[in-house]
């Protein structure tokens, strides 16, 4: 436990003091304000945060792999990686220390976000009840988004390479039901099912349904799940 | 008599279709300082790699302190302290937070880090840079910091891969101090491709060469003993073209070779195994009314054992 802390730890301050971070953080913000501002706009305002969410988990495609990328892939390519595995460390207190590091940053990213949520409270009158569904949702995509980047990191030295395919993974999910929407039959369904929309959109419509909080973390266990066995699996090489 | 502290037998390993390494079984007794030597591309690495229990071995197996560094992984890596070739360190850090992230990694508690900082970073001379950047250090200070983190667990046993590539002498000269201080109560196993390294730091040697090993002695041996021929310099005044034959004539001379420094000549004899001829030289040489002016044994040289041995030639 007390190793996962250290993991944890070393990278938290990394990330509380790289640009990379930094930047990541100012585009989400000044994005999903404008989504939200946006909205706003309208002439017939809704009081709902339902397009800063949609904006939000379109951004994450490319935002979590930036967050994710550094994590493992730079362990690898400064060769430090031969001392995290030749210390008494298990694989999966790696895994687990990185990922609860980039999960603690997105988490300071949603908390700085409340900043909009507030402005609605203020200013309209809105239905909290997707407004809390909506950060559950969003905070469970993230979670799963992250996950996906971790793996990635744990497969490649190039920071870049594991960003992009990083991306490419969250871009096939984000899609999956629309691509395959039109293929029939129980493969069309489960592939369906497999998309993220479906099971972002109820929350966003304040539905919280336990199926799609079981999806999302599916996704992360299964994602921190290979990263381990891809990273046990680096011994074997 | 007390069971080794490593016990490698039969690594082999494949990188891909050709084996890096073949067949490397040795064992290292506790407090010992054992050396690999060998050229680049040799194996070295590779092994490092598999007792420290970084990656498997293809075929063979490695035990460190009775604990199979495969099977019994944690407990294995839990007694090794490691300097991989390239040095790894996390540039952004300082010397102090790398040392105790690193300490905890090898399981020591807060407590723990705490009473041994100052003692590694006192050995490792590292006293004035405890808050510099670890970027921001010359690479024989990224050097010492690499032991450092090494040494913090107190491990059993300590491998250090190629501990004096790329540093300037000054801090060579340095490092192998520490290493020498270190191996007093420490079992050590170190690599390195220069010769003299070995006959400084090591109490026994492995030859690798091309995956396999090809000798193994203490330093003084592949010296002296091992190739089974004495060799001797003499510096003869006296006509070479008269002195060449007589020393050639001597019993138990097999070879005598002459060189011409400046009219110093010195003839180097090649004895049959295990005779001093030193007596029967300034014998003939005296009773031929020239004059001797030096006489001694030399072993052979590190190098030369090393070129015989790695390019095949028979001894
Ligand atoms: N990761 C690797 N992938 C493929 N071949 C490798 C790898 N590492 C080493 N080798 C090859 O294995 C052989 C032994 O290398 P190494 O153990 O690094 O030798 P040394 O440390 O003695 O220089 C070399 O021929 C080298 O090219
Ligand atoms: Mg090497």
């Amino acid at each position: 436990m007390r190793t996962v802390q250290a993991v944890a730890w070393k990278e938290i301050q990394i990330y509380f003091s790289s640009p990379t971070a930094y930047i990541v953080g100012l585009i989400f913000l000044a994005l999903t304000g404008f989504f939200f501002t946006q909205d706003l706009g309208n002439p017939f305002p809704e009081a709902t945060l339902v397009p800063f969410f949609d904006g939000a988990i379109i951004m994450f495609i490319l935002l979590a792999p930036a967050l994710t990328m550094r994590l493992l892939a730079e362990e690898s390519k400064l060769g430090t990686i031969e001392l995290l595995l030749t210390s008494p460390v298990r694989d999966w207190e790696i895994i687990i220390g990185k990922y609860v590091a980039s999960l603690t940053f997105f988490l300071a990213l949603v908390i700085l976000s409340f900043f909009y949520a507030a402005l609605l409270f203020v200013f309209a009158d809105p239905d909290p009840g997707p407004i809390y569904a909506g950060y559950l949702g969003f905070i469970l995509y993230g979670a799963a988004a992250l996950s996906v980047g971790l793996l990635t990191s744990t497969m490649s030295s190039n920071q870049i390479v594991s960003a992009v395919v990083a991306m490419g993974i969250l871009l096939a999910m984000f899609f999956a039901d629309r691509a395959f929407g039109s293929v029939s039959g129980l493969a069309g369904e489960i592939i369906g099912e497999m998309g993220v929309r479906g099971h972002f959109d109820d929350f966003s419509r304040g539905v919280i349904d336990t199926t799609n909080i079981v999806y999302f973390l599916s996704v992360v266990v299964f994602f921190l799940f290979l990263s381990i066995r891809t990273l046990e699996s680096r011994r074997w090489r | 008599m007390q069971p080794d502290m490593i016990q490698a037998e039969g690594l082999t390993h494949y990188y891909g279709p050709y084996p890096a390494i073949q067949d490397v079984s040795f064992g290292v007794r506790k407090g010992e300082i054992l050396g690999f030597l060998g050229p680049n591309g040799a194996g070295k690495t590779t092994t490092m790699r598999i007792i420290t229990g970084f990656m498997p071995p293809t075929h063979g197996k490695v035990t460190l302190d009775g604990y199979d560094v495969v099977e019994q992984s944690l407990e294995a890596r839990r007694r090794v302290g490691y300097l991989p070739e390239t040095v790894p360190l996390y540039t952004d850090m300082s010397v102090n937070s790398y040392l105790k992230y690193m300490g905890t990694l090898r399981g020591m508690s807060p407590k723990a880090i705490k009473a041994r900082l100052g003692e590694v970073i006192d050995v490792c001379r590292l006293g004035d840079y405890r808050k510099t950047q670890i970027g921001k250090l010359s690479k024989g200070f990224r050097q010492r910091v690499g032991i450092a983190q090494a040494i913090i667990h107190e491990p059993q046993v300590l491998v250090l891969d190629e501990p004096t590539i790329g540093i300037d002498p000054i801090q060579v000269v340095e490092t192998r101090r520490l290493i020498k201080e270190l191996g007093k109560d420490q079992t050590v196993v170190l690599s390195t491709h220069i010769l003299p390294e070995v006959s400084m730091l090591c109490d026994r040697v492995l030859i690798i060469n091309e995956g396999k090993i090809v000798a193994e002695d203490t330093p003084k041996n592949l010296a002296a003993g091992l190739q089974g021929v004495d060799r001797l310099e003499v510096e003869v005044g006296g006509p070479a073209a008269e002195v060449l034959p007589v020393l050639k004539a001597i019993r138990g001379v097999n070879e005598v070779a002459h060189t011409n420094n400046d009219g110093r000549h010195t003839y180097t004899i090649q004895a049959e195994s295990g005779q001093d001829l030193r007596d029967a030289i300034s014998q003939a040489v005296i009773s031929n009314g020239w004059s001797l002016r030096g006489l001694q044994m030399v072993g052979m040289s590190l190098e030369e054992i090393f070129l015989r041995l790695t390019t095949h030639e028979e001894l």
